[in-house]
């Protein structure tokens, strides 16, 4: 049996979440004061993700980076192969804002997209 | 001189939401004035996820949320000065501003929106005793280092402070490749949100030690290592509890400054306790057709109320530059924050000029759990909302309708506080 301690994200109450796990099961979740609670705890454990967001380098333009974010949040055991393909990146300029920098990042499925503007 | 109905000073989230509403509700000669080369303001180097919840319902990113509001300032035309830097605002409404190509110039407004934002509280405003070597950045000024400039200040880095943008700086630079060691909050809670406590420290995890400061800096060139040690109830550093940690990096993220030099200048009044204007139902400060909005008001939490609050400021400042707007009377209510809330802004509200609604937005100065948010016109009670949590780094807000203070014609005062029951 394995015990996970969490805190909530939800709001200021950061309630202390406690889910004790068999394996890959949730046998049971409490610390929580809502349901909002329960459910992050959930996903949590099970299927955390996260958006990343960096910045990647540009060429031929005025400015040395631009902006940039997963399209989507991806597997957050996932974020230091993201981040590996970030910096590894190079794009020319001009770049404008939702244009796909790098596609399908690190095999998640999920593209890297300018969130700015570079000229 | 030239003439120009509304002179807004600042490009960033608050000019720009103020722009807008401005030229929707009829004023038409509107300009920004914007120091830096692009306008966004601070937005454009916070390019983590997590704005624009309330406002646009999808989170995103600084820039994408700056840019939706640069957008609507394009589709309307409205003229905007780039590398221009407001030197002074008088009384009379005269902004004298210079850049490169025009030189010093004048601009005679009808009204002025003060949208300058706010700055970090330096090293030298929190007397950490230890050498002054380089290699001590806000969080602010490191983040615009890597993200804008492309530029790690540093590989080991410890954080003093554990305000939004320390903890943001902590995940940046660990995901860059920097070791961030600790960080250190003086107080016994973070102001930080927990979102970001989750996400930006327990993910990678980094330690945060509550209740301690830095007591110690090393390093005569370049600072080499940090001594951090507990605080007391007292905030006092605890003898024996001291830790030194080798570093190249400290990052300061200990609270902001609304930066209001422009504004002292002019003779506008500010609160000692938000550092910025003292202002009525319109935002308007002592000094008539000055108005302001944004983290030069008070600092804000979220930008989508900085947008709000703005777009408010905008609204009145149109309506006061086509003479519209009701004169000041005698009639006025002061505005009271007591028991916990540390202000409230406005300050007064003259009934008179309230369109449809006023909102009191506040802070509370500790944490308060399973409270009540009460608000007393004169003796009466008139509001009393229970919540199950209060904390000082989130703003709070109460809304008053004009047909509420229609109901009380001779209101003095209005108490705002928080009760246990």
């Amino acid at each position: 049996m394995e015990i996970r301690e969490l805190t909530c994200i939800n709001c200021p109450m950061g309630c202390l979440l406690t889910v004790e796990m068999d394996g890959d099961e949730i046998k049971e979740i409490s610390g929580y004061t809502c349901p909002r609670g329960k459910t992050y705890a959930q996903k949590e454990v099970t299927n955390p993700t996260r958006i990343v967001t960096s910045t990647v380098k540009v060429v031929g333009g005025k400015r040395e980076r631009v902006a940039c974010k997963t399209a989507h949040d991806i597997p957050k055991d996932k974020i230091s192969a993201v981040m590996e393909a970030i910096n590894a990146a190079q794009v020319q300029a001009p770049v404008v804002i939702g244009e796909v920098l790098i596609p399908d990042v690190a095999g998640t499925g999920v593209d890297v997209i300018a969130t700015a503007h570079a000229v | 001189m030239k003439n120009v109905d509304i002179v807004i000073v600042g490009g960033g989230p608050a000019g720009l939401a103020a722009a807008v509403a401005a030229y929707d509700n009829g004023a038409k000669d509107v300009l920004i004035l914007e120091r830096d080369e692009q306008l966004g303001g601070i937005l454009n180097q916070c390019i983590h996820n997590g704005f624009g919840l309330h406002t646009f319902k999808e989170e995103l990113t600084g820039p994408e949320y700056a840019d939706r509001f640069i957008q609507q300032v394009k589709e309307r035309n409205i003229p905007y000065l780039l590398n221009t830097m407001v030197m002074d605002i008088s009384p009379e409404r005269v902004v004298t501003a210079m850049n490169r190509e025009d030189g010093m110039f004048e601009i005679q407004a009808k009204a002025v929106i003060l949208a300058m934002g706010c700055r970090e509280r330096p090293r030298g405003a929190l007397n950490i005793p230890g050498y002054r070597p380089a290699g001590i950045f806000s969080a602010g000024t490191a983040q615009r280092l890597v993200n804008i400039e492309g530029y790690m200040p540093g590989k080991e880095v410890v954080i003093l402070g554990s305000g939004d943008i320390g903890l943001i700086m902590a995940r940046r630079m660990t995901l860059e490749g920097a070791k961030v060691k600790l960080v250190a909050e003086l107080m016994p809670y973070s102001g930080g949100l927990k979102r970001n406590i989750v996400q930006c420290l327990d993910d990678f995890g980094i330690p945060l030690r509550l209740s301690h400061t830095v007591v110690d800096i090393e390093g005569k060139e370049h600072i080499s290592a940090v001594t951090i040690a507990q605080v007391g109830p007292d905030r006092k550093p605890i003898k024996g509890t001291e830790e030194r940690y080798t570093c190249d990096t400290l990052l300061l993220s200990c609270g902001l400054i609304p930066e209001n030099e422009l504004s002292t200048a002019a003779g506008v009044e500010l609160s000692p306790i938000t550092n910025g204007p003292v202002v009525n139902e319109s935002l308007e400060t002592n000094i008539k057709g000055v108005f302001a909005c944004g983290n030069v008001l008070h600092v804000h939490d979220l930008v989508d109320y900085v947008s709000e609050e703005a777009a408010k400021a905008g609204q009145i400042a149109a309506k006061f530059a086509q003479g519209a707007i009701a004169d000041e009377t005698d009639k006025e209510i002061v505005l009271k924050a007591e028991s916990g809330v540390r202000y409230t802004v406005p300050v007064t509200i003259h009934p008179d000029r309230v369109d449809d609604q006023v909102t009191v937005r506040f802070r509370v100065g500790d944490v308060y759990k399973d409270s009540y948010v009460s608000v007393y016109f004169d003796d009466n009670r008139i509001r009393h909302q229970k919540k199950r949590i209060l904390a000082p780094g989130e703003m709070e807000q109460v809304v008053l309708t004009k047909k509420q203070l229609a109901e009380y014609p001779d209101l003095k005062t209005i108490t705002v506080k928080i009760e246990g029951e």
